[in-house]
């Protein structure tokens, strides 16, 4: 546990005070947990088949390897059915209303940076009623974890098209096939200038977790995109990347370090265009030396934007894992520093700053 | 003269031999009026800082335009600032001004109407050039068509006469020209005996890195204050002697510096680190700025994407341990509803601060209103009550902000301080407060760190029984984790639950939480000299200075007039119905369309009598006393009441 820096006169405040009386009773700060430390009581009560019990499954089992005590986690949801994830986890949580949580975990998280904050949000709520959020949580660099499942549809309301619905779906709001170009969460991050983006499947587990485990350990804004199936409302939404007949086909696994090599048997590759993007190649008609090494930590966005634009809006050459993961100060941190250095021309005396300006004396 | 009153002229002399008389005042209230570019605001807030420490009791009341420059010597353009100063303690700026000085045509146009026949109006000829009048619509030039006869109209270059001081400057005509405000600062502060040190001082630290600037403002300031001394155009300097006021150390103070140091000093009193998320609009934009210096207190300051942001942002940190506060004005308000909703089901603090404006919409972005008091109320859906309370005067949002935080940190809820932008603005002399005397917060606070449950569980919605406070654990207490969030909160546990009974439960103890505050706030306050009044006045916020001059007048005419004034709205002092039903007549003054009295009525079936003007500026006291007069002598007839006719 790092002490709070709260940039107060004589420490302790109340804050590092309760901490230390509750270590006091339950001793050092217990790191090593097991999944089941953090299951609540609570009956979880999403449908039966959705997606989001293998996320919290992955989340669950995943969380202990960070070693991180419970209390210091708080996870921050929304509006929509992913947004009742914090009932379900033993930290603290708070589910807050719709599109704000990136907002109030910004909060949290510039007020404490000793805590480990976590955002879980769905396509509705993050990139609808809560986009602006979104957009500035990214380009601030707040350290959290930004966990969006898209399902591609509005669940809570019973099906209506989301803003990463694919255009002419067809639902209870949009008999006709809706009008509107879905937004690609991934592109909209690195657009917004995010310092790590990722995207992962919900039935992947192994892919999913690596993902997190960069996410997680990532200094600043990390948005992970879960691919998360609605089976009641938009079943099979992800099919052509989960079928073992289709997936590989248009996957395109990020791998850092590694050339942008996909398909069966290797048959297809990413290989820069005459613009400045990517495009998708034949292998065997390309030169080795054209295909592109995945490299997330480029600091120019544009690369990593080029690999987002690969995917069409059915999924077709779906990039997943890293896209991005680049070094930048986080925002809590230049905040406490800034509190720091203030505070190097001595702590604030109140008499003082209350006295400030020009004063007179009124004697009796 | 007949604006500035019972002179008692002494005679003194001025270098070059002549013969200056100086003439003592009780009171004068002053209005410098001129175009956005022309610095009245800076001009208005040194002339006040100089009064301020001269020791005279003041009020002020700026009054700009939403533009930041509208096109020069334009009628929307014009930028104002009155004050009142006097020997005594003031409680406005003044209805009218005495004193009117117009830096060009438009600042006459927009002023003339308002300074009182005799009053003394000081121009800038220079300005009164053929294109500036034709902008604003003068036929004729007024200089010269003989329509200002009716006022002491003293038409002095001041323009020319502060190139002329500046000729060795080196600046160029157009730089020159913008100290032409401290030329007519330097006049006025002559005229009336200001200190001059303040100034010049002030303008050395402003210009630091300009010194070319601030040499040519001290020297267009000195050079109007000797024009002043030796000019045969104004014969006459006045004396307003300091105002005897409590002993101890003073400064000028306005509502938005005000509200911002009382944040800071509850963040000092509660041992919290404060976090302000906030999103700029005015007229509480400064309270942002001024917080934003204050970081040596561990005080974080968030400017947000939006205004929901702002809230939300405040709201995490509350949940984290701080005490969180949002600012803004009237929309913002509207913005962060939903938030605040959240806040009053999850029972953390917040302070709200609404700097309230003329509204709706957009309304009166740079004007006074006090129109957002239901929006405070009820604005939200479901049944959410909020504790709203109001600063009476621009020294006062600083005790008034103490007491948001006391509230919101003890009852773990939501409070909305309602200020406005004639407080945020506005100015008065502040007797500095002894740290040491401000409200011990840090009772308030008690993180709970040990379950409370009898199976050795936390129960983050068991209450205190007596403030109904729920048990407040912050990320980072081992064993303390639990959920809370906006659907409805089972008793005890804080699960989430839809059961009829506890959701009833749960809306009527929030309520009742919100009510028993009443318990720990002062009784109705309540200023009846005599005790015996049958008309009672009752405001809330910035009418406090205007009902209490016109209370002053009412009893100067032998009248009896109760003046009652409220800092707790919600919830009332546990007296106040009883207190309402002692007079036959209640009169409740509001810059709204009757607010306060929808309220009084609702909840104590008093028959108040609403009194309202929504002009985006204060009342007057003339016109208020004129109401309760008028109601004294219907209540009792003038013969009976003991009126000096």
């Amino acid at each position: 546990m790092t002490t709070v820096e709260l940039g107060m006169p004589d420490a302790p405040t109340p804050i590092d005070a309760a901490i230390a009386r509750s270590l006091e009773q339950h001793g050092p700060k217990l790191t090593e947990l097991k999944g089941k430390d953090l299951k609540t009581d609570q009956e979880v009560r999403w449908c039966p088949g959705c997606g989001d019990y293998v996320i919290l499954n992955a989340v669950q089992s995943f969380l202990p390897s960070l070693g991180i005590a419970r209390e210091d986690m708080v996870i921050v949801s929304g509006i929509g059915c992913s947004s009742r994830f914090p009932y379900y986890m033993n930290t603290y949580g708070m589910h807050s209303i719709h599109g704000r949580a990136p907002a109030i975990a910004t909060g949290l998280a510039a007020a404490r940076p000793d805590l480990s904050v976590w955002v879980v949000t769905g396509d509705g709520d993050a990139l609808s009623i809560g986009g602006n959020h979104l957009i500035h949580a990214l380009r601030r660099n707040v350290n959290m974890t930004i966990l969006l499942f898209n399902n591609r549809i509005y669940g809570l309301t019973k099906g209506q098209y989301s803003p990463t619905s694919e255009v002419g779906k067809v639902t209870k709001s949009t008999p006709m096939g809706s009008l509107d170009h879905p937004f690609n969460p991934v592109s909209l991050a690195i657009g917004a200038d995010a310092t790590f983006v990722g995207r992962a499947m919900d039935s992947d587990r192994k892919g999913l977790t690596e993902v997190l485990r960069q996410a997680a350990e990532h200094k600043g804004t990390s948005l992970v995109e879960i691919y998360q199936n609605c089976n009641i409302f938009n079943d099979g939404a992800f099919e052509l990347l989960k079928d073992p007949a289709t997936g590989p086909m248009w996957t395109i696994p990020l791998q850092h370090g590694e050339p942008l090599v996909f398909g069966p048997d290797g048959a297809s590759c990413v290989v820069r265009d005459d613009f400045g993007g990517l495009r998708v190649a034949e292998t065997n008609q390309v030169d080795a030396s054209e295909i592109v090494v995945h490299d997330a930590t480029r600091q120019d966005p544009s690369y990593a934007f080029a690999l987002s634009r690969l995917s069409t809006q059915d999924l077709r050459y779906t990039p997943m894992g890293v896209f991005r993961k680049i070094e930048k100060p986080s925002y809590e941190a230049m905040m406490a520093e800034q509190l720091h250095e203030a505070r190097l021309q001595g702590p604030g005396d109140l008499d003082a700053l209350l006295a400030g300006g020009d004063t007179w004396e009124v004697t009796a | 003269m007949t604006a500035i009153d019972r002179p008692q002229a002494a005679p003194s002399s001025a270098p070059g031999g002549l013969v200056k008389s100086v003439v003592e005042l009780d009171r004068v209230v002053i209005r410098l009026a001129g175009d956005s570019g022309d610095g009245m605001q800076l001009t208005g807030n040194r002339f006040t800082s100089e009064t301020a420490s001269f020791g005279n009791d003041l009020k002020t009341l700026p009054n700009f335009p939403a533009e930041i420059r509208a096109p020069t010597g334009t009628l929307p353009g014009v930028s104002s600032f009155q004050l009142q100063f006097a020997d005594h303690d003031v409680m406005t700026p003044g209805d009218a001004p005495d004193v009117l000085v117009a830096m060009n045509p438009a600042a006459l146009k927009a002023n003339l109407a308002e300074l009182p026949g005799g009053g003394l109006l000081i121009l800038d000829s220079d300005e009164f050039t053929p294109r500036n009048l034709a902008k604003v619509g003068y036929a004729t030039n007024p200089l010269e068509d003989g329509s200002l006869e009716g006022w002491q109209t003293v038409s002095v270059p001041l323009t020319s006469m502060t190139l002329d001081a500046l000729a060795d400057s080196g600046l160029g005509k157009k730089e020159a020209e913008r100290s032409k405000n401290m030329f007519t600062l330097g006049l006025l502060s002559w005229m009336y005996h200001r200190p001059t040190e303040g100034t010049v001082r002030f303008l050395e630290r402003q210009f630091r890195r300009k010194p070319e600037i601030a040499a040519a403002n001290i020297a267009a300031f000195r050079a109007g204050y000797n024009y002043g001394e030796t000019t045969e155009a104004f014969a006459v300097s006045y004396e307003i002697k300091p105002a005897p006021m409590k002993p101890g150390r003073y400064r000028n103070i306005s509502g938005n510096q005000a509200l911002a140091l009382g944040l800071v000093a509850a963040g000092q009193r509660s041992g919290l680190p404060v976090f302000l998320g906030a999103y700029p609009i005015t007229p509480a934009s400064d309270i942002l700025h001024e917080l934003s210096r204050h970081k040596a207190f561990g005080v974080r300051t968030f400017q947000a994407e939006d205004e929901i942001a702002g809230i939300g942002a405040a709201l995490g940190a509350s949940f984290g341990g701080a005490l969180g506060v949002t600012t803004t004005s009237g929309p913002g308000v509207a913005l962060k509803a939903e938030t605040i909703g959240l806040a009053v089901m999850t029972e953390l603090p917040l302070v709200i601060v609404d700097v309230q404006r003329g509204g709706p919409s957009t309304g009166l972005p740079t004007k006074t209103e006090q129109s957002d008091l239901l929006q405070a109320m009820f604005g939200r859906n479901g049944e959410a009550p909020v504790p709203v309370i109001a600063p009476r005067s621009p020294g006062d949002c600083f005790d008034a902000a103490v007491e948001a935080a006391r509230i919101a940190l003890a009852y773990r809820t939501p409070v909305m301080l309602l200020s406005d932008g004639y407080l945020a603005n506005g100015a008065e002399p502040w007797a500095i407060p002894d740290t040491g005397s401000l409200p011990d917060l840090a009772p308030a606070v008690g993180f709970a760190t040990e379950p409370n449950g009898e199976d050795g569980e936390f129960l983050p919605y068991l209450r205190d029984p007596e403030t109904l406070a729920r048990a407040w654990a912050i990320p980072g207490t081992a064993g303390m984790q639990h959920r809370i969030g906006g659907l409805e909160k089972a008793d005890r546990t804080g699960n989430i639950s839809y059961d009829p009974a506890n959701h009833d439960f749960m809306t009527r103890t929030r309520q009742a939480k919100i009510d028993g505050i009443a318990a720990t706030i002062p009784p109705t306050d309540v200023d009846d000299p005599d005790g015996d009044a049958r008309v009672a006045v009752i405001g809330w916020g910035s009418t406090y200075g205007p009902i209490g001059a016109a209370a002053r007048r009412i009893r100067g005419s032998g009248r009896k007039v109760a003046q009652i004034h409220l800092r707790h709205i919600n919830p009332f002092p546990a007296d106040l119905g009883e207190v309402l039903a002692r007079y036959d007549r209640v009169i409740c003054p509001e810059m709204n369309l009757g607010q306060l009295a929808l309220l009084l009525r609702a909840k104590y079936l008093v028959d108040v009598q609403s009194h309202t003007q929504v002009r985006g500026l204060p009342f007057r006291a003339a016109e208020l006393a004129a109401v309760i007069q008028d109601a004294i002598d219907t209540v009792t007839p003038a013969a009976a009441n003991g009126a000096v006719q």
